[in-house]
């Protein structure tokens, strides 16, 4: 018999490697591998996908990396690419020719984006003149700034504004030149344009409104030497840069007659498809109903409509079709420096709205509120200087909930002394100390977290509550209108966060860089983990080499965790609560053999208490004998995963948690972050493994996994909320992967997951935005650093003993074989516990959470 | 790297033991050493050593010499500290002081280094 024949998979062809196309093929790939579905991308540019959002950050120094795909990266989840520019779509035969390449598809994808548009003017053609939308524009520009002293802008819109900071960053003194009366046309009104303008000017801009151009002057060589506007007067130049709108490029489209609009852009329908069945459009080149959208989030959110819809036609995935419903163009940015938000119907274009707005050219700031006619929702607003409240208005105008506050007091700065809210939450549990009486200790002068434990006794019991303290402190200062620190400690004026990248962008891999760099004095007990903790994450160099050995609490120093008379225990990892009878028997031996008193802990896993500093390494050659390594119980790191018997045991269980658990605990595990980590994964939603009181959390269902995020089960116990529904494992570890390191990158020192995420501006709405729609363009970056993260994991068990050097360390003295004769225990329910020899000392705790 | 001794050198009135290397002892940590009995932190900090009492007064628990070692500031001066690794209580280096109460305080001892190697001096 001869073997059957393989049926080639279905051919997909994306013309167009920008943001867009890019997050449709990586759409595609995650739900389709290479045996299901042929993929090939043509690009235009002769590299592939980048992050064009931030264009700009080209300039800086040193030069972000912008690529967003690799060519490894395709050619390892089988995409094709081909580079070069796409002709002659035959719609008919279903082929597209590239070169002299010609592809046949069976669904064919414009993800063709969009062109600068260049104003008819007469000399705009001269050398100097550019456009501002490649990388080799970027450099051309870059190239031309270098013998130059002034450029241009013409355009006083987003892209324009963003222009001009680049032409100020490259040395030019810029100017920009706007045909409307006022900045940012589309997006503010006149009052907010004057803001705005005030604000550019006072950088050293020039603005020039109400302005348009008559024509572009060249020298005798063709060189541009300045333009003359339509009033007499002009401007001199060396370089011009036209930043006046985009045109989608539907060139192609239209000459293989699908139907485009009178405007331009290729016209789909809410699936996404063409006027052809076969031809989909995505991004900045398609028309839905009547509109090109400009901006990235929407193109991301017609990736995943198209993705879906490809799929389910070329019978990849069942499913019903998916609709894209048009997108909320709200924004929110920083220009220049200057935040600019805009949401709903900002420019009052509704019949019968009101509005309340307040301009303050004190503060630079201009904020306004489209309400309906009686005045009880907010339809829109502008808000130019000061976003701080974007994110609550935004959710009132999109909620449409009717206002329980007069309109103007949403956009009055808060009073300096006013009470801070009408709730009067517990604080500190431990000293029933209230929101209230902080708040006052804050207006008395107090000024940092000891000062309130001084003052009102808060967070001198159990300590839990410190890092709410922490938060508290720094909303209630910026609400008094006085400068907040999130200093890390005295030697650093900077926050975690900023430190975070700081080591990132300038590639310190030691304390001492980092510290002569950025520091003073000689550290402490607050910023020297903090800093171990960040290379770690940063490069997972060994934690107990000589130059990182000196950064690590005694946890992470001995790789156990300190129990109260300074013995310390030890967790080997157990993935997924899953181990085998020897190991059992193992782990039972290593107890006998050096007296420790044994636990099951609440994360599923066997701890050994009691064991001598000096015996450490000996513990640790034992279980590394039998199979085991650190468990990472002293870390802030992965701890466990948590896990039910799931569908393979249980007859209620959908899906099989316990292998996905031990998958995700061995892909996490010595994951070092801000805070340590928990996490737990249930067969089905009777919710056996507790995933939602956990930092991530999967429960099953019929239909996939649901994934939960910001749980704990710590001072202040909290749900999971979900984040993400539905998903193959796959789709489950991208999204996990990146929360994690997002998580692991902003948030600060001993914030844990619920913390960040309360504190994180947008909540889980921003969150998902960055980590499912990629809109900070950051989604590449993040996957690259959690899968160097897993390619270098090593057990530091088995690197401690590897050194002879380092097992030395754990000597109990240094010039004696003695044991400290202060350990004394007691026997407790046949096991051992430690004695009390001395009565302690009640006194505050000084420290944080273990 | 100079090395500064703390404690000023050879008193003949002291017992003097070796206790170990000076390179037994990484920059930035300590080691714990038994001297007449007693349990001693010796540090290796900044370019000085110290030594001082490893037993924590709040807890009681030999644990002073796995400390974090680093720097405060007092009255405008940058001064050496450790921190007990039980409950983050930290100690001036140079005078074993609590720096919460001055009150609370470790034993000091003086210590010298000779030829590569560390003396730690007590009163016999």
């Amino acid at each position: 018999m001869t073997p059957p024949h393989p049926i080639p998979p279905p051919q997909v062809v994306i013309i167009g490697n920008g943001m867009v196309g890019h997050r449709l093929v990586e759409q595609l790939r995650a739900q389709a591998d290479a045996t299901q579905l042929g993929l090939t991308v043509i690009c235009e540019e002769s590299r592939l996908a980048y992050d064009r959002v931030h264009l700009s950050s080209h300039f800086d120094d040193p030069r972000p990396e912008l690529a967003l795909a690799t060519e490894q990266g395709y050619a390892g989840s089988g995409v094709r690419v081909v580079y070069g520019r796409a002709h002659g779509v035959d719609v008919e035969a279903r082929t597209v020719g590239v070169g002299d390449t010609t592809l046949r598809y069976d669904a064919l994808v414009f993800a063709t984006g969009s062109v600068p548009f260049v104003p008819p003017v007469p000399g705009n053609g001269a050398a100097g003149c550019f456009v501002y939308r490649t990388l080799d524009d970027l450099d051309r520009l870059r190239e031309a700034a270098r013998g130059a002293s002034s450029g241009v802008v013409i355009g006083g819109g987003l892209l324009g504004l963003e222009a001009a900071g680049a032409l100020r960053k490259l040395g030019l003194q810029t100017h920009v030149v706007e045909f409307a009366p006022h900045l940012m046309p589309a997006q503010l009104d006149p009052e907010g344009g004057a803001t705005l303008r005030r604000t550019v000017e006072g950088m050293g801009i020039g603005v020039h409104t109400a302005t348009a151009t008559r024509q572009i002057t060249a020298d005798d060589q063709g060189r541009v030497t300045g333009l003359e506007f339509a009033d007499g007067t002009g401007l001199q130049a060396d370089v011009v840069v036209f930043s006046a709108g985009i045109r989608p490029r539907d060139d192609l489209a239209r000459a293989a007659g699908l139907t485009v609009g009178e405007r331009g852009g290729i016209g789909i329908d809410d699936t996404g498809r063409t006027s052809d069945p076969h031809v989909y459009a995505v991004g900045e080149c398609a028309l839905h109903e009547g509109r090109v959208y400009g901006l990235v989030a929407p193109g991301y959110q017609m990736a995943r409509v198209v993705a879906a819809n490809v799929l389910r036609e070329l019978g990849v995935r069942a499913g019903e079709p998916v609709h894209f419903q048009g997108a909320d163009l709200s924004t929110r940015l920083k220009l220049l420096g200057v935040e600019v938000g805009s949401f709903g119907d900002a420019r009052g274009t509704t019949p019968e709205c009101r509005t309340v707005s307040l301009s303050d050219n004190v503060r630079g700031t201009y904020s306004k509120l489209v309400l309906s006619a009686d005045g009880t929702r907010v339809l829109g607003g502008l808000l130019v200087g000061d976003t701080a409240r974007y994110a609550d208005l935004l959710d009132l105008n999109l909620s449409g909930a009717a206002l329980s506050v007069p309109p103007e007091t949403l956009i009055v700065p808060p009073l300096p002394g006013a009470a801070s809210s009408n709730t009067d939450a517990l604080i500190c549990s431990c000293e029933n100390v209230r929101e209230g009486a902080l708040c006052a200790a804050i207006g008395g002068g107090a000024r940092d977290v000891a000062g309130l434990k001084t003052c009102t006794g808060a967070g001198t019991g159990c300590g839990g509550c410190v890092p709410s303290l922490h938060g508290l402190l720094q909303s209630e200062l910026r609400r008094l209108g006085e400068a907040v620190t999130n200093y890390l400690c005295e030697h650093f004026a900077h926050s975690r966060r900023e430190l975070f990248d700081l080591v990132r962008v300038r590639g310190y891999r030691t304390w001492d860089e980092v510290l002569a760099s950025h520091g003073a004095g000689h550290g402490c007990e607050i910023c020297k983990p903090a800093v171990a903790s960040i290379l770690a994450s940063l490069h997972h160099d060994y934690v107990l080499s000589p130059e990182h050995a000196p950064l690590q609490d005694t946890n992470d120093a001995f790789l156990a965790n300190i129990q109260k008379n300074g013995t310390y225990s030890v967790v080997p990892r157990i993935p997924g609560g899953e181990v085998t009878p020897e190991g059992l028997i193992a782990i039972g031996e290593v107890a006998r053999t050096f007296g420790l008193y044994c636990k099951i802990t609440g994360g599923q896993r066997i701890d050994l208490l009691g064991a001598h500093v000096g015996d450490l390494p000996a513990i640790w050659e034992r279980l590394i004998a039998a199979g085991f390594e650190s468990g990472h119980a002293y870390g802030k790191s992965l701890r466990t995963v948590k896990s039910c018997v799931g569908s393979a045991w249980c007859r209620y269980g959908v899906q099989d948690s316990t292998s996905l658990a031990v998958r995700l605990e061995l892909r996490y595990r010595g994951l070092r972050s801000p805070h340590k980590l928990k996490s737990g994964v249930s067969g089905c939603a009777r919710e056996c493994a507790e995933a939602r009181g956990k930092d991530f959390g999967l429960i099953a269902t019929e239909t996939g996994w649901n994934v939960y995020v910001g749980g704990n089960g710590g001072v202040t116990p909290r749900h999971a909320v979900l984040l993400d529904e539905g998903l193959s494992e796959g789709e489950v570890i991208r999204v996990l992967d990146r929360f994690l390191m997002f998580y692991i990158r902003t948030a600060d020192r001993l914030e844990r997951t619920s913390t960040w995420l309360e504190g994180l501006e947008g909540g889980l709405d921003y969150l998902r935005s960055v980590i499912l729609d990629d809109s900070l363009g950051l989604c590449t970056d993040l996957d690259a650093a959690m899968a160097t993260h897993v390619g270098t994991y090593q057990d530091e068990w088995a690197a401690a003993l590897e050194d002879p050097r380092t097992p030395e360390r754990f000597r109990t003295f240094i010039n004696s074989p003695e044991r400290d004769d202060g350990i004394q225990w007691v026997d407790e329910r046949g096991q051992i516990r430690p004695a009390v020899t001395h009565g302690l000392i009640p006194l505050p705790m000084a420290g944080g959470d273990d | 790297m100079t090395l500064t001794p703390t404690r000023q050198p050879h008193d003949p009135a002291l017992h003097w033991e070796r206790v170990c290397a000076l390179n037994d002892i990484l920059p930035g940590l300590g080691v714990c050493a038994l001297v007449g009995g007693e349990q001693v932190a010796v540090f290796h900090v900044a370019g000085q050593l110290f030594a001082v009492g490893n037993r924590d007064p709040f807890t009681g628990v030999g644990v002073i010499s796995r400390g974090l070692t680093g720097s405060y500031t007092r009255a405008g001066e940058t001064r050496l500290k450790v921190a007990s690794p039980l409950l983050r209580h930290a100690f001036d280096l140079e005078s074993g002081e609590y720096v919460g109460d001055p009150a609370v305080k470790l034993p000091t001892y003086p210590v010298r280094v000779q030829g590569g190697e560390v003396w730690i001096g007590s009163a016999v």
